[in-house]
């Protein structure tokens, strides 16, 4: 009898500790948004950085611009492939907002994706959404 | 069988050091030859520079009219919120009835008494009595904004602008008690629902950080003038104090300027003829 409580507790434990997977398993994941390059950013065909760098470093690459715009103001980025920036978020043509025109599909779905939430937006305005 | 002298040991391993310390330079030498391309941060190429920024107002030429005017050159520039603005119910249902006390100003009117409290004169020629000064952040020599500031988000540039990285402001306010000129003002509220119309070339502001004057840095850096001196007549001009020949220093050799509270030791750069 003690044999038989025993093995079904340890069923129902293991069932339960393994709930992530067994819910995993049950639902379907959606694959991660792949960012769209949209207007400019479908033509031009460069960027600040190589795609995967981009895809992993732009946190630290606006970090360092702001820091370089804000700080010593210097505002050119000359990139390593041989194209000049202007470094910022969304003024001007040769901004971020400048080529990858919309934002909620090229910044947002990631975001919102990873729910990371980054406050850029509070202050920084998406000129596309300037009346 | 091999036997180690103390001797053998202290050569091999005085040589393993001197590799050890080669090593570094080696490296750094390889690493510079063979140059894999690497990226550069640089200034426009029309980017007005100087060694200290300074301002010379000349009081002669100011008036109601020509102030109003840079005033709202500045303010709409730089997206600064007018409290009485009406707010647009539809977007911002939630604002909160406004409290004129939390103003918020870059450039302003002040009168004589209130902008140069220690030339307090019982005779003061007329002409100052009713004329409305126009102040702004003095960018400091000595400024004791970024002595107070524990971020470094109010810092000196080199250039002598004394400026604000809003990203590192956590709005403990000392900036404020600190500056002796009222320069700087609080957001106690988002801004958004009460600018008029929002620049895109510059950043608004969020809740709960301080913000002034930054003598339009990001004009300076394309090559143009600050939105106040482009809108004053010829009455404001901005130039390197450093530089003799620059048009500031010209000015200040012909003619008397006075400086806001210049017993304090701030060593403000805004100069005003009188």
């Amino acid at each position: 009898m003690n044999k038989n409580m025993i093995i079904t507790g340890l069923i129902i434990f293991v069932l339960a500790v393994l709930s992530p997977f067994w819910f995993n398993i049950i639902t379907t994941i959606e694959a991660a948004p792949k960012p769209e390059l949209l207007g400019n950013a479908k033509e031009e065909k460069k960027c600040v950085l190589e795609k995967y760098d981009m895809r992993a470093n732009h946190p630290s690459l606006l970090d360092e611009w702001r820091d370089s715009v804000v700080r010593d103001s210097d505002r050119q980025y000359k990139a390593a492939n041989g194209h000049t920036f202007e470094m910022s978020l969304s003024t001007g043509k040769n901004s971020c907002l400048g080529c990858h025109e919309d934002k909620a599909k090229f910044c947002d779905s990631c975001h919102t994706y990873a729910s990371v939430d980054p406050y850029c937006w509070e202050c920084h305005t998406n000129p596309k959404e300037i009346k | 069988m091999m036997e180690k002298s103390r001797r053998s040991f202290l050569r091999v391993a005085g040589i393993a050091a001197i590799g050890l310390g080669v090593s570094p330079a080696m490296n750094f030498a390889s690493s510079d030859s063979n140059g894999a391309a690497v990226a550069v941060k640089g200034k426009n190429e029309q980017a007005l520079i100087a060694k200290r920024w300074g301002m010379v107002i000349d009081t002669s030429k100011l008036n109601k009219e020509i102030n109003e005017k840079m005033i709202e050159a500045c303010h709409k520039a730089h997206n600064v919120p007018d409290f009485n603005h009406e707010v647009d119910k539809g977007k911002y249902p939630k604002t909160r009835p406004v409290n004129h006390k939390q103003e918020i100003k870059w450039i302003w009117e002040e009168h004589f008494p209130y902008a140069f409290p220690d030339k307090e004169d019982e005779f003061l020629a007329e002409k100052f009595h009713d004329l409305p000064f126009l102040v702004t952040c003095n960018h400091c020599k000595n400024a004791p904004c970024v002595q107070a500031c524990p971020t470094k988000a109010t810092f000196k540039r080199e250039d002598g602008i004394v400026i604000m990285d809003f990203h590192r402001c956590i709005g403990c306010r000392f900036c404020m008690a600190a500056c002796p000129y009222g320069s700087r003002s609080f957001n106690f509220r988002d801004p958004r629902p009460f600018i008029a119309e929002t620049n895109p070339d510059f950043p608004t502001r969020s809740k709960g950080v301080v913000e002034k004057c930054n003598l339009c840095a990001e004009r300076l850096s394309k090559g143009e003038l600050p939105h106040c001196v482009e809108a004053s007549e010829g009455a404001i001009v901005v130039g390197d104090l450093e530089n003799p020949e620059s048009e500031v220093r010209v000015i200040l050799k012909e003619q008397y300027a006075i400086r806001r509270n210049e017993a304090l030791g701030t060593e403000p750069s805004v100069y005003y003829i009188m």
